[in-house]
């Protein structure tokens, strides 16, 4: 199911005037500000389809950097984004596309800051409900609508399920899940929705199982890093 | 959720003996691990903020970033003091409020997206004026807004409510679907007597192209929610008194998928046909881009 709950049919709470092109370009912008784990100092934002088209006039460039910032949907700061951005010394480029994306309202981050690198790509799909498709070049998919952990490991045997027994130990009850691997190098993304929040003690119990790389957490719910 | 379309939640409604809103209440809550109370507090704090809405736009300049739209629903409400309305008093109050509620969206202010911001007068406009001509309390328009989240998450997940997947019918279409669906539950009429007001009410806007004049959700959007808020009036209307969908809504909600997918990418939200590429809004938009250069 795409819509999983009544809040995103009655719902997001947000600032106008368009939930796909500017409620879920904050979230867009959120999801990639909480992958790359602190505030990115420079950004590079390709946009495809409709969003490439009428970008402008929907504000989909505030609300993306409004997201990187970390701002909600509803943040009365989104129309000055910008300014804010540029404040905090944030540097950031837009540029279209006319590549066919899957979704008409597709969009592409390439973001750093002084220690991370991140390229993440996702499209709006309606009522402000985002779904992201690409990762650090694995396609993995995810809607951010529950907690997600997003889970860069190596393809080992028996990595799922020394995951999921902890997880399970903490009785966190799994909600969806989505694999990527790349294949040569035995490198694997592993993406994990759960029903609840998860405790960060957690996170560092999964940090410290064998070949684990990284654990980033997206949660549009909850504010701050 | 126990429901996938209409009639799956008619049958749970029936074999319960629950409205569409308690189905609605007690499956939110089982799927987000919520308990009922935090649901329902969410949606009365999302009604507040769609009574504001309503205000501002009734009493404050809503004149849009472009500058193209504003202070209409200031117009609509002015005229009804008057004038005796052509529609009558209540059908033009909640034409009115749907205009305000679409103005503060395009002048960038804070609304609820129901179920897209496109669309957001429309609920807001029919529930916040029959609120004040039936006398009834918040409690009751909070179950309301349960119905019509119902109602739309069976529309979205078998067709669209994005107007670039589907045109305006998923999103103005959608949201008049899910008024009138909650309008017949609020005023006592049976989940059975809601579903043949959806059905009605999506029959009548099959087709509809998203065609917003230089990409802003303002022409004619907001216009579109003045008249999604009366249609969604008269197809609760037709339902209560006994009006059926003789095609199930179920399949009605299924030709909106056909049609969205059949509809050309130019009618779908990208600005390169309908009303967004007459001579007029040609002109809007060149206007608009030689305004950005300046700034």
């Amino acid at each position: 199911m795409r819509f999983k709950d009544v809040f995103s049919i009655i719902g997001p709470s947000m600032i106008g005037p368009s939930s796909s092109h500017t409620a879920g370009a904050v979230r867009l912008g959120r999801v990639a500000r909480q992958l790359l784990g602190e505030q990115p100092k420079k950004v590079e934002i390709t946009l495809y389809g409709s969003f490439a088209d009428t970008y402008r006039g929907h504000g989909t460039d505030l609300a993306l950097i409004g997201g990187l910032l970390d701002y909600e949907t509803d943040d009365p700061r989104i129309p000055v984004a910008a300014e804010e951005a540029e404040a905090l010394g944030v540097e950031i480029a837009f540029l279209t596309s006319k590549d066919k994306a899957d979704h008409p309202n597709t969009v592409r981050f390439i973001l750093s800051s002084d220690t991370r690198e991140l390229s993440m790509t996702g499209a709006s799909i309606g009522g402000g409900n985002v779904e992201i498709v690409n990762v650090n070049q694995f396609d993995v998919k995810f809607t951010a609508v529950y907690p997600t952990l997003v889970i860069s490991h190596h393809d080992r045997p028996g990595m799922i399920a020394d995951i999921t027994a902890l997880l399970g130990r903490s009785e966190i009850n799994i909600g969806f899940m989505d694999l990527d691997l790349k294949g040569r190098d035995r490198e694997a993304m592993t993406v994990i929705e759960t029903d609840v929040s998860i405790p960060d003690s957690l996170i560092q119990e999964l940090k410290n199982l064998s070949m684990i790389y990284e654990i980033k957490k997206v949660d549009l719910a909850e504010r701050g890093e | 959720m126990r429901f996938r379309t209409l009639k799956q939640l008619t049958e749970v409604c029936a074999s319960e003996g629950l409205t569409i809103a308690e189905v609605m209440l007690a499956d939110q809550s089982q799927e987000s691990g919520k308990p009922p109370e935090y649901v329902f507090e969410k949606m009365r704090a999302y009604y507040q903020i769609m009574k504001e809405a309503v205000a501002k736009g009734l009493t404050e300049d809503t004149t849009s970033r472009s500058g193209l739209t504003g202070k209409d629903a200031q117009r609509v409400a002015s005229y009804m003091t008057t004038t005796e309305a052509s529609l009558g008093e209540e059908a033009c109050k909640a034409m009115a409020y749907a205009l305000a509620v679409s103005e503060v969206n395009a002048s960038m202010g804070r609304i609820i997206a129901t179920p897209t911001a496109g669309s957001c007068g429309i609920i807001p406009g029919v529930f916040i004026s029959s609120q004040q001509r039936f006398g009834w309390d918040d409690d009751h328009m909070v179950k309301g807004l349960l119905s019509a989240g119902a109602i739309g998450y069976v529309i979205a997940n078998n067709s669209f409510v994005s107007g670039a997947e589907g045109g305006c019918q998923a999103e103005v279409g959608s949201a008049i679907g899910m008024a009138a669906g909650a309008l017949v539950e609020l005023r006592g009429g049976t989940p059975e007597q809601a579903m043949h007001a959806v059905g009605l009410a999506l029959k009548n806007t099959l087709g509809l192209i998203c065609d917003p004049v230089g990409g802003l959700v303002e022409i004619p959007c907001i216009v579109r929610n003045g008249f999604g808020a009366v249609n969604a009036m008269a197809a609760a209307d037709m339902a209560l008194a006994g009006v059926r969908s003789v095609i199930p809504s179920d399949e009605v909600v299924q030709v909106m998928y056909e049609v969205g997918t059949a509809m050309p990418e130019k009618h779908r939200e990208t600005a390169k046909g309908g009303l967004a590429q007459t001579p007029t809004g040609q002109q809007i938009m060149k206007e608009l881009n030689l305004g950005k250069k300046q700034r």
